[in-house]
């Protein structure tokens, strides 16, 4: 399926901003579920962002405007072919080796409830089964919420309360998939609902976990799906954190108002 | 070099400059609080004092009235008065400290022991029994340093900053200290009326060191008038505002010429305040009022702080 | 304020004594002993108020952190210099050379094809699952490979030929400015008795330093590179030594806000505008240098510097997640890695370790507490250790309960017999325990600077050499003859 993704971030400030410094990994690459036709990142402010690839093997351009300023946009655009798999993500770089995705972060440290609900829903399953008895836990247990959550909360958090958005699911999902002893990283992209689905107006992000014998194997506990064509996966991660789209500081200016649109559209005739 | 080390420089020698210029006011405080005793007449020149020194805010949100004794703790070791020595001393340890590669080996040997020896004394011994004393070794202190500088320092921009700083405290200073004498300023001619005027006057010329000064130019009585003109207009005078501003106009210049030519409206605000004070005469500022005057010319000053700020340091 | 813990601790504390060896002086020590014996009496206790004076005077100070407000303190210095001839040091430097060769040639590994693991000589987890391990510099290998710009090897002796080294600080070790210091401190105080004797000189020890970091400037840098020194600033205990490194060299002395980015270049903002910056000799911790990619809360570092590192167009010494290789957990692995990259057989010896995160290793620690010295893994400063000789009943138990909650960020080591040294304390010339830490730089080249910071520790019986603990420091010498 050829996918083509517009995806705006606009900022604009009450009062001028110094200078923004922000890192973008929105840049999908190319494993065997995907092929990218075409793709760019672009600032209103700049030229041709510099970029280099990081230890996760993501595309990460680097933004620097230092003048004032009170608006600020972020411009991802591009088409990609996607293919239907198994949700197996084969072909893709790998810098590191999947131990290394057992160490947890701050914001997917579990605490007692976290790991009593891994153990619980794993039970004595097996580690495929497994994970795929957490992704339905999740999504039945965590209600789909904007507005209750925010970048900085916690997989602990998360299960408490109860809600969140795709991001805290990954979170949970990953926090719980490593107490099992699995390794399992974040993953930012994007998700095309289907056609006659409603939109779905945000960058989505879901999680992947290392199986011995098939390798990484994608899960996304938003939507309680092993991601298919409908998915554009764009960088990686231990977390939020590491995978972030957008990572930036800004120096001087009152308070920001952002806004995002991101539009996915199937362009298969 | 580096914009915050530049911006460390300039603020190093304004507060050492002005804990010597507090140091000098509350001299004159004390001798004419003293005078003023002995002559039967309890004026308010604690308040001039802290005028004088720009802190009368500070105080009066701490303090119901300005006594010899709060007055003296307020300006001398209260840490929590911003322009006290104490606080002065500290600060000017703090930002030269923060440049230590930028400063001479003397400058810092001068700025530590100061600060060492101040940090050790026993405060309230010496407000109580060496206050004299303390107050001629800040001034010493002061002297040190600022010998220490002259002397050691490349004459490259690092000393351009440096000498901002100094002489853009000290027209500001000089004005302040000028200012809370206007009202007894007296017209053209005329001699200082009574015991108490002239000992104050004579208490101010003291304060910047330019009794003799004074005498050795005019060869005159203290006239109000004269002495106006000494701190504002002469050339020869070292602390008046003209001699501050051709220092800070010329250093201006100085920076300018060693950084290509590159020029903004502190150059511009400078060059306009100092020819002001080398045309000016004191026969046209005292009818317009020299208070008015004054009061000008420390707003511009504050301005060109600002904008010296703005071009270099940040 | 000297980085981390430097403890061995021996049990008895009779360990060598570099000066009076088997009844008679050591031959590196009788121009010392002629030396004091040719003193008048009370010239020692002048001279060691001289040099505190002097010490204060110049400013040279360092921070300690306490409730009441942070005090700047100086560092005892201890006017009677530690001698070691030039057999010994030649055989110093080729065991330093060859272990910092290693610990490179280990980052190099580590942070690309990982062969070592590979190769199951070091196993994956204490690497992969440490925090010290940044998965951010995969992929990327510095300008000559050269992680450890500036390496403290900390070194204890035992005995005529044994030496061992007690931790490697790969990651910003400190202490050069009280080598010099020190070594300047002896020259004023007393001209005569270094006119005499051949001592190698180390005033060059800036010349080296910023010719290593030229060395490793970014090789498309336009010009001559610009190297600047990056300093949390003054209210780092190791501010002093940022600005006297910086002044010797001169260099600019920078902070975080010094410094910005714009198309990837560092540009530091000066009076004249903005000027590139191609080297950064950092003193700032890793956690810090970044919030675009480390800490999102860190004001200290300059947002956008690690895309800037990564792009090749700055150099950060020491390099980014060179702290993985002195960890206390590796230390261990630090023989093997020397067999490995090099394969040689190691010249300087490590002190065995006992790695509390194995459950073997823990049971046998637990019960030999009294005869061990406990460190956690990335402690620092002395502050979290049980020196177990030393440590009263309740002190071990209380330390046990600790390390059962978390065995594995602690490790253990034997008690060492630390050698003695002659050292002016108030009831005379006592030996005190002591150790040592040379400077190693890496750039293109590895160069050290003869002799090193030995601190000195000045409690009877006291093994601790923190200057955080109540340690001293010592000129260091190195002689250019045999003895």
């Amino acid at each position: 399926m050829r996918l083509r993704v517009h995806h705006e971030t606009n900022y604009s400030y009450d009062s001028p901003v110094v200078a923004t410094y922000q890192m973008l990994r929105l840049t999908p690459r190319a494993h065997d579920g995907q092929r990218v036709i075409s793709w760019r990142v672009q600032t209103t402010h700049g030229h041709d962002l510099p970029s280099f690839i990081d230890g996760f093997g993501n595309i990460v351009h680097c933004h620097a405007l230092n003048r004032r300023h009170k608006e600020a946009k972020i411009l991802a655009i591009g088409e990609v072919e996607t293919f239907a798999g198994d949700g197996i993500v084969r072909g893709a770089a790998e810098p590191m080796p999947p131990l290394f995705f057992l160490r947890n972060t701050a914001l997917t440290m579990p605490d007692r409830a976290v790991e009593t609900f891994a153990r619980e829903v794993a039970g004595q399953l097996p580690p495929l089964a497994a994970l795929h008895a957490l992704m339905g836990t999740i999504r039945a247990r965590i209600a789909y919420r904007t507005g209750v959550t925010d970048a900085a909360t916690t997989a602990a958090e998360v299960l408490e309360k109860g809600c969140g958005v795709c991001q805290d699911h990954s979170h949970l999902f990953i926090a719980a998939a490593r107490v099992l002893g699995i390794p399992a990283r974040y993953v930012g992209g994007y998700f095309w609902p289907a056609a006659d689905a409603e939109p779905y107006n945000a960058a989505h992000a879901w999680a992947e976990a290392f199986i011995d014998d098939l390798g990484w194997v994608s899960f996304d506990s938003t939507n309680g799906v092993c991601p298919t064509e409908s998915h554009i996966r764009a960088s990686v991660g231990l977390d939020y954190l590491g995978a972030a789209p957008v990572r930036g500081v800004r120096l001087g200016g009152a308070s920001e108002t952002l806004s995002v649109t991101v539009m996915v559209a199937s362009i298969d005739q | 070099m580096l914009s915050r080390t530049a911006e460390s420089l300039f603020w190093l020698t304004r507060y050492i400059e002005r804990a010597e210029n507090v140091a000098r006011i509350l001299t004159v405080g004390h001798r004419t609080a003293t005078i003023a005793h002995s002559l039967g007449n309890l004026g308010n020149e604690w308040e001039s004092t802290l005028r004088a020194a720009g802190c009368e805010d500070g105080f009066f949100e701490r303090f119901e009235a300005a006594t010899s004794a709060t007055v003296i703790a307020y300006m001398v070791f209260d840490a929590d008065n911003p322009s006290s020595i104490y606080s002065c001393l500290e600060a000017a340890r703090r930002n030269g400290r923060a440049v230590r590669t930028a400063l001479t080996v003397d400058m810092w040997e001068a700025l530590n022991q100061t600060w060492q020896q101040l940090r050790t004394l026993d405060q309230t011994s010496t407000l109580e029994h060496s206050l004299i004393d303390f107050l001629d070794w800040v001034k010493e202190r002061s002297l040190f340093f600022n010998g220490a500088y002259t002397n050691t320092m490349l004459r490259n921009d690092a000393f351009f900053f440096t000498r901002l700083g100094t002489f853009l405290e000290r027209a500001d200073n000089t004005a302040r200290l000028l200012d809370v004498k206007y009202h007894i300023l007296l017209p053209r001619d005329e001699e200082v009326g009574g015991a108490l005027d002239y000992y104050q006057w004579q208490a101010i010329l003291r304060s910047v060191s330019a009794l003799r000064s004074y005498h050795w130019i005019y060869h005159d009585r203290l006239k109000p008038w004269l002495i106006a003109e000494l701190l504002l207009l002469r050339p020869e005078m070292p602390r008046s505002l003209r001699a501050s501003l051709e220092q800070i106009a010329r250093h201006l210049d100085l920076l300018a010429d060693a950084y290509g030519g590159r020029r903004g409206e502190c150059h511009r605000l400078a060059g306009e305040m100092y020819a002001r004070l080398r045309f000016g005469r004191i026969e046209d500022i005292f009818p317009a009022g020299l208070h008015e005057f004054l009061g000008a010319f420390l707003t511009q000053t504050a301005q060109l702080s600002n904008e010296i700020n703005v071009f270099y340091l940040k | 304020m000297m980085g981390r813990e430097t403890q061995a601790a021996a049990g008895h504390s009779a360990g060598f004594d570099e000066m009076h060896h088997a009844g008679a002086c050591r031959a590196p020590y009788e121009i010392i002993r002629d030396w004091l014996e040719g003193l008048p009496p009370d010239f020692l206790l002048r001279k060691h108020a001289e040099a505190e004076l002097l010490f204060r005077r110049i400013g040279v100070t360092f921070t300690v952190y306490s409730e009441g407000g942070d005090l700047e303190r100086t560092i005892p210095f201890d006017i009677i210099p530690r001698v070691l001839d030039a057999d010994e040091w030649a055989f110093l430097e080729r065991g330093l050379r060859q272990r910092v060769r290693a610990l490179n040639a280990f980052l190099v590994d580590i942070y690309n094809g990982r062969e070592i693991l590979r190769a199951g000589r070091i196993p994956q987890a204490p690497i992969l699952l440490n925090a010290s391990f940044r998965p951010e510099m995969q992929n990327f290998t510095p300008v000559h490979g050269a992680y450890t710009h500036v390496a403290g090897i900390d070194i204890v002796r035992l005995g005529p030929r044994e030496f061992y080294v007690l931790e490697d600080n790969c990651r910003v070790p400190s202490g050069v400015s009280y080598m010099l210091e020190n070594r300047e401190a002896m020259t004023r105080l007393f001209p005569g008795l270094l006119g005499h004797h051949r001592v190698a000189p180390i005033s060059h020890y800036p010349e080296e330093l910023l010719d290593t970091l030229r060395s490793v400037a970014p090789p498309h840098c336009p010009g001559d590179p610009t190297v600047a020194l990056l300093t949390p600033g003054i209210f780092n205990s190791a501010y002093y030594e940022h600005s006297f490194l910086a002044d010797e060299m001169g260099i600019e002395l920078v902070e975080g806000a010094d410094l910005f980015i714009d198309d990837n270049i560092v540009f530091v903002r000066t009076t004249e505008g903005p000027r590139r910056v191609d080297v950064l000799y950092r003193r700032v911790d890793d956690d810090f240098l970044d919030p675009l990619t480390f800490r999102s809360d860190s004001t200290l570092g300059v947002p956008g510097l690690f895309g800037a590192y990564r792009a090749g167009n700055v150099t950060l010494a020491n390099a980014v997640g060179t702290s993985i290789a002195d960890d206390k957990s590796i230390y261990p692995y630090v023989p093997e890695m020397v067999r490995f990259y090099l394969g040689e057989e190691p010249l300087l010896a490590n002190v065995p370790t006992f790695d509390c995160g194995r459950a073997e290793d823990f049971s046998y620690v637990l019960s030999h507490l009294e005869d061990l010295v406990v460190k956690e893994a990335r402690g620092s400063g002395g502050y979290g250790m049980l020196v177990g000789p030393q440590a009263s009943a309740a002190e071990r138990e209380t330390f046990a309960a600790r390390l059962r909650a978390r065995p594995g960020d602690y490790i253990a080591q034997p008690t060492l017999a630390l050698s003695t040294c002659p050292t002016y304390v108030e009831s005379g010339i006592a030996p005190r325990h002591v150790d040592l830490r040379p400077f190693v730089l890496v750039g293109k080249k590895i160069h050290i600077v003869p002799g090193g910071l030995t601190r000195v520790a000045l409690r009877e019986g006291s093994l601790v050499v923190n200057s955080s603990q109540g340690g001293g420091t010592k000129d260091t010498w190195v002689l250019e003859t045999r003895c």
